[in-house]
């Protein structure tokens, strides 16, 4: 017998018999836990946001689409990172006062090469108020998901109306079929005794741009 | 689970030795401590978090109630998305299908994302046996293995290591197995994260394999979710052109939908986080972003015979977020290695017994391994009942034949407490002779009265007392 | 009301003084208690070692002892949450196992009335001021079945903070367990000692008096490693302190 059907077989006899209709079981959880937690105005929220993003060490910048080019060449400057890595739909309007070397990511791009990218600047799916949290989900102002893994500085440019509260609103809105990275924070780890301290593999400086809505 | 933890000692001597460790003592203390309250702070922000618990716990039974439909909903979306799904009774057979995928893309050595099923499996010496290197890749992980020491936490496995054994494990091993940590490496906890990110990016970046388990497999997408916190999750999950990860069948949810549950709970159970700083989701392979080969190695190794049993299958509903071992009192004093597996602290002691049975002097002591006070159940976000577990699972060493001094103590005693006359008996017997009871005892007794002194036996019983001053209200009436 | 006193067998035995406590505290607020004689050992020893069987001849005993009662108050939180929890999952269990429904139907009427000694104080009775007098210093240990099980919550503390005289000292990490754990402290005595010799260490660090419980079967091995340590701490079962009045003070 392989191994599947056997594995199948003692699901079965250990659950006895299942009454019919079964088959395709109705999922019966109760949902009563909140939607999300307190109610904000936009502007609550986009605090929110900057303040749980803050309280796990990511840089924050505030910011209108106006001078969102100027702040993004400013931190390319100011890391003193002489090649930068984008994705290929990040727009170039962004981009055009960055004054080092800018590549598109391509097909061809390895993990190797990555590595001599000194920053990383990408776009999002969205962002989790609640949580300080990125998501990203390699639509093409993001790429893939080792674009902003490997560079040691990922600035991100989160717009004001890509904000949402809560996790189950982010659930709602995103599509797992896509590849997707949740990012909170720089890289960490808590473990030497259980303590957390930032900077480990990922990227160990996090600059966020929250860009407001004009 | 086999090897390493054959011979192990019973949990009470292993925890007796582990005692006299003043150092091990200290870490455990001083590292529980701090996330005991940081978990109730993160906890406490939510104040939903008892209907989070609810649906949490109500989502799991759902999933095992229906265990084989969602199991074979995952495998048809896994591999319409394209990835290969395999099945593996026993630890042996999953060891079988990742060596023989390994050997197939000709690469002697792969690197891995912290896993617990592949530690159950023991799937790093099995690959060694084959030629095949494993790199660990967890910050932890990478301790315990320079070390050749053994996991003692779920979350932490290096939990029972300070900074500078750390320190000293890096400076004495790194070389042997790469790069050698920094010349004058102190002991500042950013310090050695630096010394592991520049030690492992080598092998990030020359990889050719990676090796994940994952913490939820989604069954009407085909979707895994890893969820961690430096970055190696990512790198081992992106990186490598072949993906193979070894999940156990109780890590299937129905939906999407049900992750934004696990997604709260998860991380403010674990390090007491509102979000882990890194969570990678893949359903199956994506053109141009990530492995081109996926594999997903169903694992059983016993998890059936805890879905059969009504009691214990609740344990099967475990996130493997820790917060038990970090709230219990016995797990802080006895530490991770006492527990003679890879599951250590209160789940351990329901998984264990069940995952391998309670044959062995260790595993039959597990269900013991704990004075029942409840704290493991009550920071638990999917409300396993672990006392009641641990119980159930005392009178299955029991039936098993148990001791039989014990038992017959136990029979006595309850002959005695069903006949009233009998008990008194005892009673006026013991306060009779009260005179003549020594403050240490010898024999089985020894096991109070080496630390603690007998309380006084009183003149009389409650219900002589009692009798007594009845008839005396009687007379006066 | 008609109002039994189920004392356990732990408190018949060795802690008749808690019994005493109970009978007197109850009586100076009136109500008239019983003990009735039938009562033995609940069966949590039983049951908690892996004994159930053992266990339900117990139960069954128990519902028969205390079956023309409208209370049932017990001194102990851990043989009060014996009768409240796990009397209804023996009785499931046993139908369960096709072996009938006596058990279940035999344990309804006694379940819902069976009350830990501050429950039934301040729940039933109302009641906070007990009028008690005692001019010391305590600190108080809420015993895990009490506080989780039971969920006893902050009775206790409330009826000892209206005690005449007696000055309440917060015990650092009062919610850990002491290590008792009925057979627990004799299969695995090293860890249980442990866990008791730090309960003792912060209970003597608060400078008190008096450590006082709800439960006596925690305070006979806290008690123990005061007594062979020689700490100057006073193990104290909650109703001994409640009793106690400024006319008949507890010595």
């Amino acid at each position: 017998m392989s191994d599947r059907q056997q594995v199948l077989d003692r699901i079965r006899q250990a659950l006895g018999s299942r009454p019919d209709g079964e088959a395709n079981p109705v999922h019966p959880v109760s949902r009563t836990y909140a939607h999300q937690h307190g109610d904000r105005t936009p502007a609550e929220t986009t605090a929110l946001l900057v303040q749980t993003l803050e309280e796990y060490k990511a840089t924050v910048h505030r910011t209108i689409p106006a001078r969102a080019a100027e702040l993004v060449a400013r931190l390319v400057a100011e890391r003193e990172s002489a090649y930068v890595i984008v994705p290929p739909g990040l727009p170039d309007d962004l981009l055009k006062l960055v004054g080092c070397s800018i590549e598109r990511e391509s097909a061809d791009l390895t993990a190797r090469r990555l590595d001599t990218f000194g920053s990383v600047i990408t776009g999002c799916a969205l962002a989790i108020a609640e949580t300080g949290t990125i998501v990203l989900d390699a639509e093409p102002d993001q790429g893939s998901r080792k674009l902003t893994l490997v560079p040691d500085h990922h600035i991100c440019i989160v717009y004001e109306q890509q904000i949402v509260g809560s996790v189950p609103q982010a659930v709602a809105r995103l599509s797992p079929t896509r590849p997707m990275t949740w990012i909170s924070g720089p890289s960490a780890s808590s473990d030497i005794e259980l303590n957390r301290v930032e900077g480990v593999h990922g990227p160990r400086h996090l600059d966020v741009l929250v860009v407001a809505t004009t | 689970m086999s090897g390493t933890y054959l011979g192990m000692p019973a949990f009470p001597e292993a925890a007796r030795q582990a005692l006299g460790d003043d150092t091990l003592r200290a870490n455990l203390r001083h590292a529980t401590h701090t996330i005991r309250d940081k978990r109730a702070r993160a906890v406490a922000e939510l104040d939903d978090w008892a209907e989070l618990r609810e649906a949490g716990k109500q989502i799991k039974d759902h999933t095992l109630q229906h265990l084989d439909i969602y199991l074979l909903q995952l495998e048809e979306a896994v591999t319409a998305a394209g990835g290969t799904v395999h099945w593996a009774a026993d630890a042996a057979q999953a060891n079988r299908i990742v060596t023989d995928l390994v050997k197939a893309t000709g690469e002697t050595e792969v690197v891995k994302v912290k896993s617990m099923a592949t530690q159950e499996i023991e799937l790093n010496e099995h690959l060694a046996a084959e030629g095949i290197t494993a790199y660990e890749t967890d910050l932890a992980e990478l301790i315990v293995q320079l070390g050749d020491d053994r996991p003692s936490h779920i979350l932490v496995p290096a939990i029972h290591r300070n900074r500078s054994e750390i320190r000293d494990i890096f400076r004495d091993r790194m070389g042997i197995w790469g790069r050698p940590a920094p010349e004058g490496l102190t002991d500042e906890p950013a310090e050695l994260a630096e010394a592991a990110r520049l030690h492992l990016r080598e092998k990030f970046l020359r990889a050719k394999v990676g090796i994940s388990g994952a913490n939820f497999m989604v069954a009407e997408t085909g979707t895994l979710v890893v969820v961690e916190s430096e970055g190696n999750g990512r790198m081992c999950l992106t990186l490598p052109d072949t993906l193979i990860s070894v999940v156990g069948i109780e890590k299937v949810v129905p939906t999407w939908r049900d992750l934004e549950v696990f997604l709260q709970t998860l991380p403010r159970s674990s390090t007491a986080e509102r979000m882990n700083p890194y969570t990678s989701m893949w359903t199956g392979t994506a053109d141009g972003d990530g492995p081109q080969n996926f594999h997903l190695v169903l694992l059983d190794n016993g998890r059936t015979d805890t879905l059969a049993d009504e009691v214990g299958r609740q344990a099967l509903r475990c996130i493997r977020c820790s917060a038990c071992l970090n709230v219990c009192p016995v797990y802080e004093r006895a530490g991770g290695h006492a527990y003679g597996s890879v599951y250590p602290g209160p789940i351990g002691a329901i998984l264990t017994p069940q995952l391998r049975g309670t044959t062995s002097e260790v595993d039959a002591s597990l269900p013991y391994a704990s004075s029942l006070c409840g704290a493991c159940y009550e920071v638990c976000p999917v409300a396993i009942d672990i006392p009641e577990v641990l119980v159930h699972l005392r009178e299955r060493v029991v039936d098993q034949g148990g001791h039989q001094l014990e038992r017959a103590a136990m029979s006595a005693a309850a002959w005695a407490f069903d006949h009233p006359a009998v008990l008194a008996a005892g009673q006026r017997m013991a306060s009779r002779t009260r005179r003549l009871h020594p403050s240490r005892l010898p024999g089985p007794g020894r096991a109070w009265s080496d630390s603690r002194d007998l309380p006084p036996v009183p003149d009389m019983p409650f219900r002589d007392w009692w009798q007594r001053q009845q008839g005396e209200k009687g007379d006066a009436q | 009301m008609r109002v039994a006193l189920f004392l356990t067998c732990v408190n018949d035995t060795l802690y008749p003084g808690t019994g005493r406590a109970v009978v007197r505290l109850l009586n100076r607020l009136g109500v008239d208690v019983d003990f009735p004689l039938g009562q033995t050992c609940c069966g949590q020893p039983h049951y908690n070692t892996g004994y159930r069987r053992q266990a339900e001849p117990l139960a069954h005993r128990f519902a028969d002892a205390f079956a023309d009662y409208d209370a049932i108050v017990t001194p102990s939180g851990s043989c009060g949450a014996m009768v409240r929890e796990l009397y209804p999952r023996m009785g499931r269990r046993a139908e369960a196992e096709g072996r009938g429904s006596s058990l279940a139907e035999a344990i309804a009427k006694v379940v819902p009335v069976t009350y830990e000694l501050t429950e039934f104080l301040v729940d039933i009775l109302g009641v906070t001021d007990v009028g008690a007098y005692f001019p010391h210093k305590v600190t108080y240990h809420p015993t895990c079945h009490g506080l989780r099980s039971l969920g006893l919550g902050e009775r206790p503390r409330q009826l000892l903070a209206a005690v005449k005289g007696l000055e309440l000292m917060e015990l650092p990490g009062a919610e850990e367990c002491c290590g008792f754990g009925g057979t627990f402290a004799m299969k695995n005595a090293d860890v249980s000692a442990s866990m008791g010799r730090d309960k003792v260490a912060a209970a003597v660090s608060t400078g008190a008096a008096a450590l006082c419980t709800a439960d006596n079967s925690c305070l006979m091995h806290i008690g123990g490693i005061i007594r062979r340590q020689g700490e100057d701490i006073r193990p104290l079962h909650i109703a001994e302190i409640l009793a106690s009045t400024e006319d008949e003070p507890l010595t």
